[in-house]
């Protein structure tokens, strides 16, 4: 009983309030502080850019800016039509390029491959690869696409892009894939079809809403890319020929050479050309997100 | 009685054939290829910018790192202004970045109230869907001149002299772009991986641990400081690295605002160039050796990022996983 006090009286030798010294208390309180007007400044800078892209956005928008090509320097009005056509070849270019073999891939990773040493290491390397900086992605297709065939192409530009969404593509089919419970794989075995066949139409239907998200974020992800584009679809301010050969203009870089240009209408595009692409991108990534949150 | 079974069971001896059996095996092995593609793809990068770079590397030396020289005339190249950029603007993400993304995932795992966990998840992660040339129109047309007006004069006013702080602070030109502020730009690109990871591996922690540091009455701050943060110790050490990794190589926002400057200066104030802004910004005038030169930086580039990434995955524990 003595002793009980005694350590009392040593532990806490005077209590204000409650049962937390002062000290931890402001040490807790600042904590609380600092990791909320953290958070704060965070989203502050998200819808400082999304106003920013609004103000001086929507001022360059116009009927105009859907229906003219990109105008040359010091030549009056103009618009992005050749650009956001462009963008949408390309990315598409590229999307069409990564599915197959992403959904592929990651469809060896999950069903096949599943804890081999090498399945592993695909793993691995498909990881990095998802991190890899674009901008060495672009140079890897300017030394195999552009510079042994001479000339920027529309097609260098797409298989830049898909490189850049296959682990993307890679990574969320095999997660997907792996939600699927073996439950379903075992039945439809069961029922004597082959493997190939048991994925094609039990696996990849049950996930198929997941490896749909997958293939939207890969779009998200690579409609803004520019620094590869920079090597390899190039820019141009004309309607891009049909067979994408030379260079195919696009918002990314068109946004890039215009933004600093000192040209009135060229900074009007540049911000409009933001403004379009951004909100697209926000909106696909949030598709993909409902996509999600609705599956589970 | 033997015989009566193995005459019923020779005719089914025979492996049956499957209808798909051709299908099947083509599936197969397209999808082995195309997982054996991505090591290709990561071969491939790696020995076309060996190969590209390989006619700077032969020319310089190792004389092509430490080079301060960046010369078009006479076709003398040297990488380390560009290393050195590319090194303090990735450093100066992680000092700004990671106090604010630990910020974060401390407050989306332990203080904010269920309804409004989603929203904020959401704003955070929708940080890194902003495509990068976004980031430096920001940071040129509205980060930039702000900068220069309430940080970099009255800094500069204020450091003028000193030792040291004076040079490292001081600005010759303050016009808000340069080493500094590409860094500062960074920070806010690589927040929401660092954030959403850590905030991930927080949420993985079992949640007894957590109630039990509670029950013996710990505060908040105590809990993340000696339970929380010692479980995830690792696996924030390797979100750490996959942002350098990202700051690393990042090349349109830094292009924008790091101000494209071919020499070394002493100051973070001044403007200066990384790698990859290098590159972006000479690539499509470049011939000859300039051309491979720029090639064998992005080579190191290539090499710096990959070590990065691969401590940072090795650290990252796939929980996820099995």
């Amino acid at each position: 009983m003595t002793m009980a006090t005694s350590t009392k009286t040593m532990t806490a030798p005077h209590v204000e309030w409650g049962r937390v010294r002062p000290a931890r208390r402001t040490a807790d309180r600042m904590m609380k502080v600092i990791a909320t007007s953290f958070t704060l400044i965070a989203i502050v800078v998200l819808f400082w850019i999304l106003g920013m892209l609004i103000v001086k956005g929507l001022g360059g928008l116009s009927a105009s800016t859907f229906t003219q090509v990109t105008p040359g320097p010091g030549t009056e009005g103009g618009g992005l039509a050749n650009a956001i056509v462009g963008s949408i070849v390309l990315t598409f270019l590229g999307i069409a390029v990564a599915t197959p073999i992403g959904v592929l891939a990651g469809t060896y990773l999950a069903e096949y491959g599943k804890a081999s040493k090498l399945a592993d290491l695909i793993r691995f390397i498909n990881d990095i690869l998802l991190s890899a900086p674009s901008i060495l992605i672009g140079l890897f297709v300017y030394v195999i696409l552009v510079e042994p065939f001479r000339g920027y192409s529309g097609w260098a530009g797409g298989v830049a892009l898909g490189i850049i969404a296959i682990p993307v593509i890679v990574r969320t089919t095999e997660d997907m894939l792996r939600l699927v419970p073996g439950s379903l794989r075992e039945a439809g075995a069961a029922l004597g079809a082959p493997p190939s066949v048991v994925i094609t139409s039990v696996t990849w239907r049950a996930a198929k809403s997941g490896m749909v998200t997958g293939i939207l974020l890969a779009l998200a992800r690579i409609a803004g890319e520019t620094a590869p584009l920079i090597f390899t679809a190039l820019n141009n301010n004309f309607w891009f020929s049909p067979n994408l050969i030379g260079g195919v203009s696009n918002l990314p870089v068109t946004i890039y050479q215009f933004a600093s240009a000192p040209y009135e209408n060229w900074q009007q595009l540049a911000w409009a050309g933001s403004l379009i692409i951004t909100v697209s991108i926000l909106v696909l990534s949030i598709i993909a997100r409902r996509i999600v949150r609705g599956g589970k | 009685m033997s015989a009566v079974t193995d005459q019923f069971a020779v005719p089914s001896a025979p492996v049956r054939k499957t209808p798909m059996g051709t299908f099947d095996l083509i599936f197969r092995n397209a999808s082995f290829l195309a997982a054996l593609f991505v090591l290709v793809l990561l071969a491939g990068i790696m020995l076309s910018m060996v190969v590209g770079g390989w006619p700077a590397f032969r020319e310089f030396g190792f004389g092509f790192i430490t080079s301060s020289v960046w010369d078009t005339q006479n076709e003398q190249y040297g990488a380390w202004p560009a290393i050195v950029g590319t090194l303090s603007t990735a450093l100066i993400a992680l000092v700004v970045g990671v106090p604010l993304s630990l910020g974060i995932a401390v407050f989306l795992t332990q203080l904010a109230p269920p309804w409004f966990k989603q929203p904020v998840s959401t704003a955070i992660e929708l940080l890194a869907a902003v495509p990068s040339i976004i980031y430096g129109m920001w940071g040129l047309f509205v980060f930039a001149p702000l900068f220069a007006a309430y940080v970099q004069i009255p800094l500069s006013n204020i450091v003028e002299g000193m030792p040291i702080i004076g040079t490292v602070l001081y600005s010759r030109s303050p016009s808000g772009l340069g080493i500094l502020t590409a860094g500062i730009i960074l920070a806010f690109m690589i927040i929401p991986f660092i954030a959403s990871i850590t905030r991930d591996m927080l949420d993985q922690i079992p949640s007894v641990l957590r109630e039990s540091a509670y029950g013996i009455g710990a505060t908040t701050w105590e809990v993340v400081r000696h339970v929380l943060v010692p479980q995830a110790g690792v696996s924030i050490i390797g979100a750490i690295m996959l942002g350098l990794g990202r700051a690393l190589g990042e090349t349109m926002a830094v292009t924008f605002v790091v101000g494209n400057a071919n020499r070394l200066s002493s100051s973070v104030m001044d403007p200066g160039s990384t790698i990859a802004s290098r590159i972006a910004n000479e690539f499509n005038e470049a011939l000859g050796l300039q051309l491979n030169s720029l090639i064998a930086l992005g080579c190191i580039l290539f090499f710096v990022t990959f070590v990065v990434l691969v401590i940072a995955r090795l650290l990252v524990a796939r929980v996820k996983r099995y």
